[in-house]
């Protein structure tokens, strides 16, 4: 699963470049090991597989590692999933498992 | 591995997947030592996650059940048997003016309050100011988490108080945290917890080794996430993460309609409950606060109206706790020598509160200028207060009766502060008051005159000012005159009502209408603590200010203006005439014993003569008969020759002495 997403996350980057547009680049914060984060992270990389294959990256922040960046993207709720491009940057709080709210917030599906 | 994950979390992610077999194994060794808990998994969580959100989740199949009422029951025991130890509540000084000595002493130490009120009432500002006096006054450093303003606007608005939070972010005392929070950018799906606002306290809280915390407003989260049920778990562990860390901390919240807050905050935050509140009557806005409750705690239970001034918050208690001011027994002029006269000889007692009422014209002022004038030149200290007339006008009108107050003045011993009482409420006039006081460090006080201030308050709330004013200003040991304009037509005590059982002494003026005049007269309603003249008695305001005149007290009664004249007149006319009287006889006496003594010169003169003339015959007689012996001895010494045988001389003697008769 690991191999999976690394190979992903790399030709992301390569596609960066091309069209910034259809580039998704996520960010996923959590706390510690919970297992709503790993719900969360399990979720996220599913739909992305299925949606977003190619063209996207996660970075996963834990703030109990690095707390500073907890105010930049003013997140409170955990987990907390950023969509930092396309712009405007939208926010999905929860573990994720309503794969269809999670497509409307990434602006993938209409609302 | 992927690159996209973080490495720390890809190593936990593994780390977590290989041990959980052993973890759960952990769980049963747990759960087997720890009975009481009930719950293994409760235990285990503790010690792998340094802070994990409360929930029910299960994990591993191990279904978590949070601790039973009776455990819970037992741990709060346990949490108040360790802060309740020491016999008094530990408690942080706020610093705010007032606030501390309601409360005996601040907000309970290490424990959340709620601070309700509605928009506008001053929360924010008195969460700041907890904050910054903390820092400044009891160094205990703060977080400030606000969910409604930027740090920005915070420094700005509080800056017109005299904080700068900047300085004091600099300095490394105090953390802004700014919480924005919007709906609309937030999409939820499925299960979260708030550990995100959490882990940003505990950084703040970290960074400046902060002791207080404010969150204001915490409210905003409930516009922000959709799920209450969620919201109302993380809000119970947000306040007992506070009381775990021993965070003094200031939760405010929005006045709801029939509740305290809107969304019932005070369900969790049950140690101190403040209310602010805001309330406009007869267009004059006044703030109150109320400490609605005190968890182990006595605190004062009235509304006390509270000031936002240019130096933050000040509550001001209706009285002060005691009534312990010491009293002097000095004694200090009034500044007109027969009111002197009226109050024992020495006037007023220094430091107590003196009420000069009366009807319009009757000289109120004039009181009140002699009174300043005299303690001026005895080197006190006067600050004036009126309310009606500018200084200027003042000191021209007593100028007019010879009273010049311009050399006080001039040396900085009288300072006239004009306030119109309708400019601000009640308590900022009070504050005012107070902080003059402060300033200026007066030996008196003059307020001229109270009942202006009926323009801006009920009677109650005068009274409640007037109690305050008089208390602070006893306890300072300053003498108060306050001059009070009574209506005609009203009963003359009865007017006063609202402040007379507060003042040691009452001087009423009041205008005796007779006999198509007005004149002024004065008496002593009341004078504690001194024996004090029960006359009306009349004054004029002559050019040399009050002069008080001797009373005209006789058998017709009391008489003032042009029938004590006239009164005076007749009896004077009938002195004269008595004395005139008295002198006619006195003028006879005299001629009389003139008369007598002249009489009595005479007999003396001629008893005299007489005594003389007696006198003189019996010298005569004296001599006559010295002679007839004399020459009867020379008779019988010539017989004596010529008888020489002859023997009776004796014989002829007696024939001599016979003849002699």
């Amino acid at each position: 699963m690991t191999a999976d997403k690394d190979n992903k996350a790399k030709t992301a980057a390569a596609d960066q470049s091309d069209t910034d547009r259809d580039f998704w680049e996520l960010r996923l914060y959590v706390a510690g090991q919970t297992p709503k984060s790993l719900t969360a992270f399990a979720n996220l990389k599913r739909i992305c597989e299925e949606h977003l294959q190619g063209k996207y990256t996660i970075e996963v922040i834990d703030l109990l590692e690095n707390p500073r960046l907890a105010q930049g993207d003013q997140i409170l709720a955990i987990p907390t999933l950023v969509r930092k491009l396309p712009e405007p940057v939208r926010k999905i709080i929860g573990d994720l498992s309503n794969e269809e709210r999670v497509l409307i917030g990434l602006d993938l599906r209409p609302r | 591995m992927p690159t996209g994950i973080s490495g720390r979390l890809r190593q936990r992610f593994t780390a977590w997947g290989k041990s959980s077999p052993a973890a759960s194994t952990d769980v049963s060794a747990a759960a087997a030592t720890t009975s009481r808990m009930g719950c293994g998994t409760h235990e285990r969580r503790k010690c792998v996650v340094p802070d994990p959100p409360i929930g029910n989740r299960g994990r591993n199949g191990c279904l978590y059940r949070r601790p039973t009422k009776p455990d819970r029951e037992e741990m709060n025991v346990a949490r108040t048997k360790r802060t309740s130890e020491p016999s008094a509540l530990p408690k942080a000084p706020t610093g705010i003016i007032g606030f501390d000595e309601i409360t005996f002493g601040g907000l309970p130490k290490g424990r959340p309050t709620l601070v309700a009120g509605e928009p506008g009432s001053g929360k924010t500002l008195f969460s700041s100011e907890f904050l910054v006096r903390g820092i400044t006054q009891f160094d205990e450093p703060g977080v400030f988490m606000a969910f409604e303003e930027t740090a920005e606007d915070l420094t700005k608005n509080v800056a017109s108080l005299g904080f700068d939070l900047n300085d004091l972010v600099r300095r490394n005392k105090l953390a802004i945290d700014f919480v924005y929070v919007e709906r609309s950018e937030i999409e939820e799906t499925g299960e979260y917890d708030l550990e995100g606002l959490f882990v940003r306290l505990a950084l703040a809280v970290q960074q400046v080794n902060a002791k207080r915390v404010v969150l204001d407003t915490v409210e905003a989260l409930f516009s922000g996430f959709t799920n209450p049920s969620i919201l109302r778990a993380e809000l119970r562990r947000l306040f007992r993460w506070l009381k775990e860390r021993d965070l003094t901390a200031v939760i405010t919240a929005e006045r709801g309609e029939n509740t305290l807050t809107r969304y019932g905050l005070e369900e969790y935050v049950a140690d101190a409950v403040i209310v602010l509140d805001h309330r406009v009557h007869d267009e004059i806005s006044t703030r109150r606060l109320r400490v609605v409750k005190y968890r182990g705690s006595s605190h004062g239970t009235n509304e006390y109206p509270f000031l936002i001034g240019d130096r933050g918050i000040s509550v001001l208690p209706i009285t002060s706790i005691g009534l312990h001011h010491v009293v002097s027994s000095q004694r200090i002029s009034s500044g007109v020598a027969g009111l002197d006269l009226m109050l024992g000889g020495r006037g007023y007692y220094r430091g107590s509160t003196i009420l000069i009422s009366g009807t319009a014209g009757t000289g109120k002022t004039t009181f009140a200028a002699h009174f300043a004038k005299k303690l001026c030149q005895d080197g006190g200290r006067c600050l004036y207060l009126p309310m009606e007339e500018s200084p200027s006008q003042i000191v021209r009108n007593m100028h007019s009766i010879g009273l010049d107050l311009q050399p006080c003045l001039k040396k900085g011993l009288l300072r006239f502060e004009p306030m119109r009482s309708t400019l601000y409420g009640l308590e900022m006039h009070l504050l005012t008051i107070h902080r003059l006081v402060e300033e200026f460090k007066p030996d008196a006080v003059v307020l001229d005159p109270i009942t202006n201030y009926l323009a801006i308050g009920a009677e109650a709330d005068i009274k409640s000012l007037l109690t305050r004013v008089t208390d602070y200003l006893k306890s300072q040991r300053i003498t108060t005159v306050m001059t009070s304009l009574t209506h005609g037509g009203e009963t003359i005590e009865g007017s006063n009502a609202a402040v007379s059982s507060l003042v040691d002494t009452w001087i009423l003026l009041r205008s005796v209408e007779c006999s198509g005049e007005r004149n002024r007269v004065a008496y002593v309603l009341k004078s504690r603590g001194m024996s004090h003249s029960n006359q009306l008695s009349e004054y004029t305001l002559s050019a040399d200010g009050v002069r008080f005149i001797q009373p005209y007290i006789g058998p017709a009664g009391a008489l003032t203006g042009s029938a004590r004249v006239s009164r005076e007149a007749i009896e004077q006319a009938q002195a004269a005439e008595a004395s005139q009287q008295i002198d006619l006889k006195r003028r006879e006496l005299d001629r009389k014993r003139r008369m007598l003594d002249a009489q009595i010169a005479l007999l003396q003169a001629r008893f005299e003569g007489e005594q003389q003339e007696t006198e003189q015959a019996i010298a005569q007689q004296r001599t006559r008969a010295d002679i007839l012996q004399q020459d009867r001895r020379d008779i019988a010494k010539l017989r004596h020759i010529a008888n020489h045988g002859r023997e009776q001389p004796a014989r002829a003697k007696s024939a001599n002495k016979g003849k002699k008769k």
